[in-house]
């Protein structure tokens, strides 16, 4: 009966949507449009400009090239470039890893025990850690890592020059400090789905904390960890704030790939080399994109 | 004999969990320290008439505040700020609000391999990844040191995470309202209109708000693009605040610090209070 309705009416005419083929292509569009330049045009053009001596200034500047696989053999013997290399493999497992997936599990694991109120407030402050802008952050560790009056040297009766002697370890605290809501926040919402039931039996078979953590909460949490780590992998490994701390230095001690890019192509203005050493990092973030999407529909 | 175990059991048990409870407590606390100590010199540096940078209880006072009306680029930098950020969540939404629509109702072709790309090349091509052909492009569109270039771009850079986070939203609504809205003759328009905007309405709050952070803590789209200190954002003003020889005027940096944290602090508490902010389990492995 209801079926004869829907025949006549106009959903079955316009395949089962309130909207016409006119309509669906005005809807999309605009977006379309916004993805084609701002999505795949940069990609082809990092791709292209890497391929080319291009430059702003200076004699190539007017004689652009196409100087093939040049760029590409140069990156992989620039010193430079093996630096900014290593340097982003260790932020990202210093502070994506070891810092923000690990202390994010810990916070939701043991607030997930305490009472609604206390697990609020504690999680309150580590947000506001993420909402506060970048810049003011980045000011925020400049006061406690000071020399003279900072609070760490304070507590710790010490004179260091905190940015100066150890600046990897500084962007590493401070991107920890940055960005372990978002962890925390995960793990907790997977913490929370798991049955109550499953712990309970656990408690009464008089099974440890660090049982149940091992029996029950570990095993189902697991596919939120992997996500967890390849997200914020992603995320920090395309991360340019160590730039508002450290500027990428001293010395180039802090000069991730990001910062490494736009120090050659946008302050040195050398874009061909700045756009092969993009397109390498395009390639490090579609490998580790296509895991995540792989991942995610195994598990759908 | 056989209570006296128990009992004896139950002591260890007892123990155990005293030690594990002081353990979680001390953890926490030290939690608590190390988020918790920083953001105190945002909330009393700007307060004190000796601003330094220690933590200390302040000398209380206003007068930092005038500090913020005596340099003629501060004020101008929120403004600056807010008008990216403001035009940069509704251009989102004007964009991105009726693809993401689409893209949970029509099931036309080819409408999975576009959702596959467009996750595919936004994550791929993020702004630093991309951020010598940003700049190009805004050379030679004439973008550069414009407002409206800023906010293309911030766009540009928000709409796919957008279009998903509204696509899923859309998608856990169910279709029926729409559906007997039409069998009782509600032209698409009408239904578009009085019932399908205000039940996304919600979730175009929290877009609107989740764009207007992002563009708001924004730092590297404006280092590329703005070169005129009258149209930079707070969030490179902040880099401007020293004396000419390299020392941070710190009664500026505090209060202004202050002032551009706290618009973003309050829209994330109304945001939490009225639609509660928390992952639902929907991202996962």
């Amino acid at each position: 009966m209801s079926t004869t309705i829907n025949k006549g009416s106009r959903a079955a005419k316009l395949g089962n949507s309130i909207l016409g083929r006119g309509a669906v292509t005005a809807f999309l569009s605009p977006s379309v449009i916004f993805i084609t330049i701002f999505l795949f045009i940069p990609a082809g053009w990092t791709i292209y400009l890497g391929l080319t001596n291009y430059k702003l200034t200076g004699f190539d500047a007017a004689n652009t090239k196409f100087v093939a696989l040049d760029n590409f053999l140069k990156v992989f013997q620039d010193p430079q470039f093996i630096n900014s290399l290593k340097l982003s493999i260790i932020y990202v497992i210093g502070s994506a890893i070891l810092g923000q997936t690990v202390l994010g599990f810990l916070l939701a694991w043991i607030l997930s025990t305490f009472s609604a109120r206390a697990r609020n407030l504690v999680e309150l402050i580590v947000i506001f850690a993420w909402i506060v802008p970048g810049s003011v952050v980045a000011f925020l560790w400049v006061a406690i890592l000071n020399a003279d009056e900072g609070t760490l040297n304070r507590l710790t009766g010490s004179k260091i020059e905190w940015l100066l002697r150890y600046p990897m370890l500084s962007i590493i605290v401070f991107n920890i400090w940055r960005g372990t809501a978002f962890s925390m926040l995960l793990f907790s919402a997977a913490i929370t789905a798991i049955p109550k039931s499953h712990l309970e039996v656990a408690r009464v078979a008089g099974a440890t904390r660090m049982q149940q953590l091992r029996q029950v909460i570990l095993p189902s949490a697991r596919p939120y960890i992997y996500t967890n780590i390849l997200l914020i992998t992603l995320w920090t490994f395309n991360d340019f704030g160590p730039y508002l701390l450290t500027g990428g230095g001293p010395g180039g001690q802090t000069e991730v790939l990001p910062i490494f890019v736009y120090n050659t192509a946008l302050r040195f203005l050398d874009f061909g080399y700045g756009s092969a050493i993009a397109t390498v990092m395009l390639l490090i973030n579609l490998f580790i994109s296509l895991i995540i999407i792989k991942r995610s529909k195994r598990n759908r | 004999m056989s209570t006296n175990i128990f009992s004896r059991k139950r002591q260890i048990i007892e123990e155990r969990s005293l030690s594990e409870r002081s353990f979680s407590f001390i953890f926490i606390l030290l939690v608590v320290l190390f988020f918790g100590v920083p953001l105190l010199w945002l909330v009393l540096a700007p307060f004190d008439a000796i601003t330094t940078y220690s933590i200390k209880w302040p000398d209380w006072t206003l007068s930092n505040f005038s500090k913020i009306n005596e340099n003629p680029y501060a004020l101008r930098s929120l403004v600056n700020s807010a008008v990216f950020s403001a035009g940069t969540g509704f251009l989102v939404i004007l964009v991105g609000a009726p693809a993401s629509y689409v893209l949970s109702r029509v099931k036309f072709a080819g409408r999975d391999v576009f959702l596959y790309v467009l996750l595919l090349f936004s994550s791929i091509v993020t702004g630093t990844a991309a951020m010598v052909p940003l700049f190009l492009l805004a050379l030679k569109l004439n973008l550069l040191d414009t407002h409206h270039g800023v906010i293309l771009v911030l766009t540009g850079g928000l709409i796919p995470a957008s279009i998903f986070i509204l696509k899923d939203f859309t998608d856990s609504i169910p279709k029926s309202y729409e559906e007997s809205a039409q069998i009782f003759g509600a032209s698409s328009w009408r239904i578009l209109r009085d019932i399908v905007t205000p039940i996304i309405r919600p979730g175009l709050a929290v877009i609107f708000v989740w764009t207007f952070v992002q563009a708001w803590g924004n730092f590297l789209t404006p280092l590329i693009m703005i070169r005129d200190v009258n149209k930079s954002p707070a969030a490179n003003m902040m880099y401007a605040f020293y004396t000419e020889g390299g020392t941070a005027i710190l009664p500026l940096v505090a209060t202004f610090s202050l002032l551009y944290t706290a618009p973003v602090l309050l829209m994330y508490l109304y945001v939490n209070k009225k639609y509660g902010f928390r992952f639902h389990g929907g991202i996962k492995g």
